[in-house]
Order: C-alpha cells, then sequence, then structure tokens
C-alpha cells in the first residue's frame, strides 16, 4: 500500500522509526518497490490513455466508426470460419510445461547458491553438482521416454 | 547511490516527505516512457532501413530527409484507423490483452541502468525482477489469441506458451553465469564489475542468453507466433488500430528492452572511454539490434518441433555446462590473468558448440539417447 510506505518514509524521517527498528537495508528496499509499484501504476494509467485516444477521436467524429457484420466477422483468410474456436484439443506441449515447472523451480532456487558461492566454497559446489546428477537421471528418463519430442 | 536518491535527499532539505518521495519517481517514470517511446521509433526506422539493404533495396525513404519521419507518419495512420472488435469474441479479454502486453515491458525498464548512476531503482533482486516481469507479457499475448475467437490467433498463442516454457530455462540458466561472477543481482553492481566485459569471459552464456531471448522476443527466427505464411499473422489477427499499435509497440519494446538486459549483462552497460555514458549505452544496444536484424535477415524460420529440440536438447545442456564451467572457474581460478581465461572460455564455446551441431547434423533435429 502506498500509504504505508508513506507513513513509513515519514515516522523514519521524523526520528519517530530509527534505523534500529529495522534489519539493514530494509527501508530502502521497502522504498525502491514504492517505486516500482508507482511505475505499475503510471505504465497502466499511460497505456489506457493511449487507449483512450482513438476512442476520443472517433466521438469525436474523426476516426470512422462503420461497422457491419462482415467487418466483425472472424477473419480465416477470407473462408467462413467452420465450428467452434473456444473447444477442448490436445495442445501437445503439456509434458514440456510438467517439465518446466519442476525445473524453473530449481533455477529460482539457483540464485541465491549463485550470489554465495564464494562464500559456500567446494562444499556448495559438491551439493549442486549432486542435486544435478539426480536432475540429469530425471532429464535423460524424459528423453528417452520421448517427451522431448513434438509429436 | 542513484541520481534519483540524490534527487530525493535534496528535494528532502525543502519540501514535504511525500512530495519529495514522490517527484523523482514522477521524473524517472516520464524519462523512462519517453526513453522507450524514442528507441522504439529509432529502431522501427533503423530495421526498416537496414533489413532493406539487406533485401538490396531502398526502404521507406519518402516522409522527411532519408524518410526519417516514417515511424511518426505510421503513427498517426494507425491512430486515425477505425477499432475493429470481433463480434464473436470476448470483448472485455480483447480490450485488455494489449495493457498486458505493454505494462510489462514499460516495467522492466525500472532495473536498466541506462546512465552511471541513473536506474529508476536499483533493487538488490534486479535480475530475477526482469525475468520475473518480463515473462508476464506472454500473459497478454495469450490473452489476444484467446479472445479474439480465431482458430489461427489461438494456435499462435499456444505456440508463443511452448516457446517460452522452453526457452525461459536456458535464458535463466545462461544469467546465472553472470550473477557467479559478480557475487550479487543488483544490476548497477553487475556494471560496476565488468571492467572486462563478460561477452569475453563467457561467450558461450552470451550466446545462449542471446538465441533465448530472441526466442523470447519472438524475433526471427523463432517468431512462429506470427509465422504468415502459416498462421497470417498469429495472435494479431483481429486487432487495429491502437490496440495493433500497442502490440507492435510491445514486441518493439520488447527487443529494446532485451537489447538492453544484453548490452547491461555481456556487453558492460553504460562502461566506456572517452565518450560519455549514456553515448556508450545508447552504441551498444544499437549494436546489439542491429545483430538481431542481421539474423531476421539471414535465418529462415524454424518449425515447431525444430523450435522445441533446439530449447531441450541442446540449448538446455549447453547452459548447464556453461553454469558449472563457470562455477569451478570462479571458485578455483579466480586470480588468473583475464587473457588466458578468455581464451580458455572461447576454447569451451566453440568446442562445446562444434560438438552439439554435430549430434544435430547426424540426428537431423531428433537426437536420441
Amino acid at each position: 500500500m502506498p500509504s504505508d510506505i508513506f507513513a513509513c518514509f515519514f515516522f523514519f524521517r521524523h526520528g519517530i522509526l530509527s534505523p534500529q527498528h529495522f534489519e539493514p537495508g530494509a527501508f530502502t528496499v521497502l522504498a525502491d518497490y514504492g517505486y516500482v509499484g508507482i511505475l505499475l501504476v503510471a505504465a497502466i494509467l499511460f497505456t489506457i490513455l493511449l487507449l483512450l485516444i482513438p476512442l476520443t477521436l472517433s466521438l469525436l467524429g474523426v476516426v470512422p466508426r462503420k461497422s457491419n457484420p462482415v467487418k466483425t466477422s472472424t477473419y480465416e483468410c477470407g473462408l467462413e470460419t467452420i465450428g467452434k474456436t473456444w473447444v477442448q484439443f490436445n495442445f501437445r506441449y503439456y509434458l514440456f510445461a510438467i517439465l518446466f515447472v519442476a525445473l524453473d523451480v530449481l533455477t529460482i532456487f539457483l540464485y541465491p547458491w549463485a550470489v554465495n558461492l564464494r562464500g559456500l566454497g567446494l562444499f556448495g559446489f559438491i551439493a549442486m553438482v549432486a542435486f544435478f546428477i539426480i536432475l540429469l537421471v530425471g532429464y535423460v528418463y524424459a528423453w528417452r521416454k520421448g517427451a522431448l519430442e513434438w509429436k | 547511490m542513484t541520481l534519483l536518491e540524490q534527487f530525493q535527499l535534496w528535494l528532502a532539505s525543502m519540501w514535504p516527505d511525500w512530495a519529495a518521495y514522490i517527484t523523482p519517481a514522477i521524473v524517472g517514470i516520464l524519462v523512462i516512457i519517453i526513453f522507450v517511446l524514442t528507441m522504439v521509433m529509432v529502431i522501427i526506422y533503423f530495421e526498416r532501413r537496414f533489413m532493406a539493404r539487406f533485401q538490396i533495396r531502398l526502404g521507406p525513404n519518402r516522409c522527411g530527409p532519408e524518410g526519417i519521419l516514417q515511424p511518426i507518419a505510421d503513427a498517426i495512420k494507425v491512430l486515425f484507423k477505425e477499432d475493429i472488435v470481433p463480434a464473436k469474441g470476448d470483448k472485455l479479454v480483447h480490450w485488455i490483452a494489449p495493457i498486458v502486453v505493454f505494462v510489462p515491458i514499460l516495467m522492466i525498464f525500472a532495473v536498466v541502468p541506462i546512465h552511471k548512476g541513473a536506474i529508476l531503482v536499483d533493487l538488490n533482486v534486479g535480475i530475477v525482477y526482469v525475468v520475473a516481469i518480463s515473462s508476464l507479457s506472454t500473459v497478454g499475448i495469450y490473452m489476444a489469441g484467446w479472445a479474439a475467437n480465431n482458430k489461427y490467433a489461438l494456435i499462435s498463442a499456444l505456440r508463443t506458451i511452448a516457446q517460452m516454457v522452453s526457452y525461459e530455462l536456458p535464458v535463466v540458466l545462461s544469467i546465472l553465469g553472470v550473477v557467479l561472477m559478480v557475487g550479487s543481482l543488483s544490476m548497477n553492481q553487475i556494471v560496476d564489475s565488468q571492467s572486462i566485459p563478460f561477452i569475453l569471459l563467457q561467450p558461450l552464456g552470451f550466446i545462449i542468453f542471446f538465441l533465448g531471448t530472441l526466442a523470447e522476443m519472438n524475433r526471427c527466427p523463432f517468431d512462429l507466433l506470427e509465422a504468415e505464411s502459416e498462421i497470417i499473422a498469429g495472435y494479431h489477427i483481429e486487432y487495429s488500430g491502437m490496440k495493433f499499435a500497442l502490440f507492435y509497440l510491445g514486441e518493439y519494446g520488447h527487443a529494446v528492452a532485451y537489447s538492453c538486459i544484453i548490452t547491461t549483462l555481456f556487453l558492460s552497460g553504460w562502461r566506456g572511454p572517452l565518450l560519455p555514458p549514456i553515448i556508450w549505452f545508447l552504441i551498444k544496444i544499437m549494436v546489439v539490434f542491429a545483430l538481431i536484424v542481421w539474423i531476421r535477415s539471414t535465418i529462415p524460420r524454424l518449425r515447431v518441433d525444430q523450435l522445441m529440440a533446439f530449447a531441450w536438447k541442446c540449448m538446455l545442456p549447453m547452459a548447464v555446462i556453461n553454469l558449472f564451467i563457470v562455477a569451478a572457474e570462479v571458485l578455483w581460478l579466480p586470480e588468473v590473468f583475464p587473457w588466458i581465461m578468455i581464451a580458455v572460455n572461447f576454447a569451451f564455446a566453440c568446442a562445446l558448440v562444434l560438438l552439439w551441431s554435430k549430434l544435430f547434423v547426424l540426428g537431423g533435429g531428433r537426437v536420441e539417447v
């Protein structure tokens, strides 16, 4: 909430909350994410503003608004569309998606390891090698079972 | 300390706190929006002229000197187009989709240092933030494909997700090489620690990251989602006017964003001799983008099965190998003379690329274990 950030900033500035109340860096992190939040709001407003310009112009009659059934029909290279679009169908890549979910969690887990590798030293390296060997078994299994083929 | 933080401290001595907090944010956001829009116009013009040279023609040269006003003419044309919403489509999602595509791309620029200290927020998780935010616009593309109620658009949207799912992993793993060398996730520190650009120290990581980002921003040769010859234009078939323009902006905004990220991670960001940092940064962005255009005009589009095989059988194992090579070098060879490291790493990269290309030729794209 932006108001919380303001309150926090206010208390901090006037010494009601002293730096000892926070972990080192905690306050700046909060203020940083406040900026990201402001950017999010500004980006959404900017995009909506861009979309509103032609709407306003069409209300003023500058941009044409002559809709007809042919114009708003589905465009598939000139032929009329057959059947429904929103049906259940086999989207083929669910095995990739499952592999992705398993491996992507791993990669996010790797980031703290990568930041601290110098501190962890040899032990950290060996631990990660062992971890990757376990993953390798799963990867080779998926490959041999044909999960990596687009059929 | 970033420029905006200094600005904030300076304001705090005169203004009430909330104003001193908000004003730098607004200034920074205006700079970001102006930077993105200007760069998008520049690279659209640049790509059209540069592509034309590859195809032995002139490209746009009528609006203004050397056609330099062409992007502005395009923008005005798009502004006056009639807005068509398909009658059978999902109208609400159809309206929201361009916003969902474009907003994350603006958000990426929050952590891009375009000059010494010129960054909106120097997040301590900078590069993870980029990875997280940049994948959000895929959701917008899927929404667009779904809302159009058009089979081609839906196929395109599903292809996008398959592509995103496959190429996210090599990209994230190749960033890890940089993180290992820097020991931090903050974008400012990544730039600060590159006295030698990381493209020299880990060429393999650069190649994987570059190809992966090509796939993520849906550029040739990975632009299967808008393959004109098979699925006409993909997810934005049913869009016109300003909403189409937002997708177009989004696509090129993505290209700018990833050029910036590649520059920051591998080409030492704004650092460089003689010229001011911002000029170096712009030069490096344009070089990266020129490389993207070069690839687009040289290499034909892949098939879907080749695309997936390339991600899972080629790039993923190479990214893991790269990760361990870099980790071993960081642990055991931190003090070695850099030129030796550069030679060793180039040798590794060449050997691995040659090995994998042999595998792919033998298997015809379908390698078996």
